[in-house]
């Protein structure tokens, strides 16, 4: 039977925190730009335009499509290529944040696209004839009628997918990216203790995310039906 | 930039010899196939199982499923997947554990893959298949038992029945997520489609024209398959435009 050593843990903290920045960062700039993007790509699907509501769907549904590990892999190839090309920076440069950081803000646009969506279509049609009736442009009823209630009726499932997106920000191992998991993951295979970190690592992903989802669900006031 | 494209490449042989790196893809592909297939079957299995739990009568057995929905859905795919992976069979009897590592590393990561994703897939088919039952008129399930039938009757023959036709919709598109999580095997080695393609950009120098073609064979995998949900949806409906909360 395997002994389990918890030692390693604490002589690791500093490199997990160090991780633990990382993660956090990433998933609060993908939430903040996925969401500002997110709105925007759900408007365009609804705008009269024709091509413009088109090229928001393909890139709903392109991003929807391909798996996260990919999305960020193509992100580790093309924005070194991109940065080069644009600022002439070497291509050596560590890139690795920025690329991981534009694929996730890319990314979950595409998703948060779809939860806004679905929350403006949920807000009732009379809604915006009313505030077209009181002479609100089309954009202004969108604005200061109906997206302040999509947002509320959707919060809950907003904030959901925020919890989801922190736990795929483990995913930047792929792009060679060391966040809180990827340095349990160092620290573990360092000291030959992978057992306990990954079990450590694990059990505050899980800590956080069960009672991130706890809060969520007492905000929607929902019985919790178990 | 002064990129080189050269879509030939697919058909060039490996180094290895015996075949092309189109070859490759197609190993990759058959690896993803397998993977998903291994995890959908256990995941419907374990989800109907769990979902059915989360809606019977008995306390216990109700917070049973939501545990299991809590522990699965609450730590990253990748976390669990390393755990099934490098810490299970640490953990394993002893005998057991030398079993298990003395297995080619390719079967070790084909199982730790299928049993992660079926069990993480599972807990998302699990609330669907809860959502399905819920979404029910109690009136069903209540008329079920009035006519003699045993709880587990009930769910047999009057609960699944409708409840599974019900979410045929979110469990197409379950699949298609399964679909895309087991690209998250590559991590472990497990050569799917995704791994290939890295491997691919290793060995061509061609990341362009390797990642076009995995994303592009992951596109095709999706409408498929989303393609074959809407046929069994339709297969599946029930006359008289029965739907849920009715």
């Amino acid at each position: 039977m395997y002994a389990l050593d918890w030692s390693s843990v604490p002589t690791a903290w500093p490199l997990l925190l160090r991780g633990a920045r990382i993660t956090l960062e990433i998933t609060v700039v993908a939430v903040g730009a996925g969401m500002v993007w997110g709105t925007a790509l759900a408007v365009m699907r609804l705008s009269p335009m024709r091509p413009v509501a088109w090229l928001a769907a393909l890139y709903v549904n392109a991003f929807r499509a391909v798996p996260l590990v990919m999305v960020l892999l193509w992100f580790r190839l093309l924005v070194p290529a991109f940065l080069e090309r644009l600022f002439a920076l070497p291509r050596a440069a560590d890139v690795r944040l920025a690329s991981s950081l534009t694929a996730f803000a890319l990314f979950e646009a595409a998703y948060y696209a779809e939860i806004i969506r679905a929350g403006i279509h949920g807000v009732s049609p009379g809604q915006r004839k009313a505030a077209l009736a009181l002479g609100l442009t089309s954009m202004q009823a969108m604005r200061l009628v109906i997206l302040p209630q999509a947002f509320r009726n959707m919060l809950p499932l907003l904030l959901t997918q925020a919890i989801i997106l922190f736990q795929d920000t483990s995913l930047v191992y792929v792009a060679s990216l060391a966040d809180f998991f990827g340095m349990a993951d160092i620290v573990g295979r360092r000291d030959g203790r992978q057992v306990e970190l990954l079990l450590f690592a694990g059990g505050c992903y899980f800590a956080v995310c069960f009672a991130a989802s706890a809060l969520v669900r007492r905000q929607r006031g929902a019985r919790v039906v178990t | 930039m002064g990129y080189v494209w050269r879509w030939s490449v697919f058909l060039e042989p490996v180094p290895s010899g015996g075949g092309t790196y189109l070859g490759w893809l197609l190993a990759g592909l058959r690896a993803t196939a397998l993977v998903s297939l291994l995890a959908w079957a256990g995941a419907l299995v374990l989800g109907v199982i769990f979902g059915v739990l989360r809606t019977v009568p008995s306390r216990p057995l109700r917070l049973l499923g939501a545990a299991y929905v809590e522990a699965f859905r609450n730590v990253p795919l990748l976390v669990q997947l390393f755990v099934w992976f490098y810490v299970v069979p640490e953990l394993l009897p002893a005998q057991m554990g030398r079993w298990v590592k003395g297995l080619p590393p390719e079967t070790q990561q084909l199982v730790a893959s299928s049993v992660c994703l079926a069990i993480f897939t599972g807990a998302r088919v699990c609330e669907q298949v809860r959502a399905g039952i819920q979404s029910l008129s109690g009136g069903q399930g209540k008329a079920a038992l009035a006519l003699g039938l045993t709880v587990p009757q009930a769910y047999r023959h009057v609960l699944l029945p409708v409840a599974l036709r019900i979410i045929l919709p979110p469990l197409t598109s379950e699949l298609l997520n399964l679909v895309k999580n087991s690209a998250v095997a590559s991590t472990i080695g497990l050569l799917e489609l995704a791994a290939q393609g890295r491997q691919l950009v290793d060995y061509t120098a061609q990341p362009y024209e390797s990642f076009i073609a995995v994303t592009a064979l992951y596109v095709a995998v999706n409408l498929a398959l989303l393609g074959v949900g809407r046929w069994l949806e339709g297969r599946a409906r029930l006359p008289g435009g029965f739907q849920a909360g009715r």
